[in-house]
Parts: structure tokens; sequence; C-alpha cells
């Protein structure tokens, strides 16, 4: 019975945050506050509910393996999202206009997508009164 | 009362299920479908493990483990190509 009580637990909670993972999805403003939600709470519940399994399944091939399939998550989860978000920042996905800081902006060569320490200087920075003007108008 | 639980757990993951199905409908950029299309595969595979403990079958496990595998490849793939294009 005890044993039902930690997978179930585990079942939910993994359950709610694959849930939140895709409401974050549906609902965040741009491209990469919608990746954030995805890839944290998406990942995250996906190893709750693998080791939901471990627990009901009590045996050591099938912990290897769900153990093996949450550690692969875990790594490749923050690999695919930094590679769509840097694919998806050189095609040219808008920003949310609420965002006020976009610290590559200028430091990308996109004729060689190779990121550069010095920034190119007409677009390094946006002034201080155009960010203030911008959260005024949001 | 175990059984309710499962219909619960279950109606959470069909409700993430369709919201990132709408986003991949809805789009508007195609990075946003690739992302959609990488959080169903990952709840294909909760749909796959609960089922696999539901019915007290083991093997569905390996499923599982392969779809995570073929995600990440497909995921990877999909960035190549956006950033060959752009």
């Amino acid at each position: 019975m005890a044993r039902e009580i930690v997978v179930m637990s585990l079942f939910l909670v993994g359950a709610f945050l694959m849930f939140l993972a895709g409401l974050g999805l549906l609902r965040m403003p741009d491209l990469f506050l919608r990746m954030s939600a995805t890839s944290k709470a998406g990942s995250l519940g996906a190893g709750l509910v693998l080791l939901g399994a471990v627990v009901f399944f009590q045996d050591w091939g099938i912990t290897a393996r769900a153990l093996a399939t949450i550690v692969f998550l875990f790594l490749t989860a923050p690999v695919a999202a930094h590679m769509i978000g840097r694919a998806a920042y050189f095609d040219g996905v808008p920003l949310w206009k609420g965002t006020v800081r976009d610290d590559l902006r200028g430091h990308y060569k996109l004729s060689t997508h190779r990121l550069e320490t010095q920034a190119t200087p007409p677009d390094d920075k946006e002034s201080i009164d155009a960010v203030v003007q911008r959260i005024d108008d949001h | 009362m175990i059984n309710t639980l499962f219909i619960l757990i279950l109606a959470l993951l069909t409700a993430g299920f369709i919201a990132a199905f709408i986003r991949l409908v809805r789009g508007p950029y195609l990075p946003d479908r690739v992302v959609a299309l990488d959080l169903i595969s990952i709840l294909v595979m909760g749909f796959i493990v609960v089922y696999a403990v539901r019915f007290n079958q083991a093997a569905y496990l390996d499923v599982a483990i392969i779809l995570a595998l073929i995600t990440f490849l497909g995921t990877v793939a999909f960035a190549y190509y956006l950033e060959r294009r752009a």
C-alpha cells in the first residue's frame, strides 16, 4: 500500500509538471520564454514519472534502465534547448515586447555565426531613455 | 481509488498534450513548432510509462527510452537545418 502511495504521488506531481510545461508553451509570450517552461518543467516531470516506475517495479534491470533514461533526459534537454534557441536567435525570431535586456545584441556576427566579445558599435546598447520609454509604453 | 487517480494523471497529460498541439498548429514561427514537437514527444514518454505501470508491463519502458533517444536526435537535426537556413 505504501508503495502505491509513493508511486501515485510521483506520477501526480510529474503529470502536473508536464501539464504546466504544456500550459507554459501555450501561454508564454515569446519563443525563449516558452522554451524555458518546456525544457525545465517537461524534463523534471518526465524524470518524476520514470522514478514512479522505478518504485513500482522494484527490479534492478528496470531501475538501471529508468535511471539511465533520466540521466540522458537531463543531459540532453538543455543541449537541445540551447541549440534551438541559438538557431531561432539567428533566424530572427522576435523577443517579447516587454524584454528589457538582450545581452547578445550586436555580439553575434550574423555572417559567420561566431560569438564576439567586442560588440559591433552601432546597436551595442540601447540607450536607457529608450528602455524607460518602452517600459512606459508597455 | 487507484483507477480514479490514473484517470486524473492521464487527464493532466492529455491537457498538456492539447496545449502543446495548439502551439504546434498556431506557430507562429518554425522554432515554436519544433519546441512543441519536443514537448509532445516527452508527453508521449510520460503516457507510455504510466501505461506500463497501469498494466504492469515492464517491457513498455524500453519504448520510452528509445523515444527519448530519437527525440533528442530529431531536435538537434531541426536546430541544425534551422541554423543553416538563417
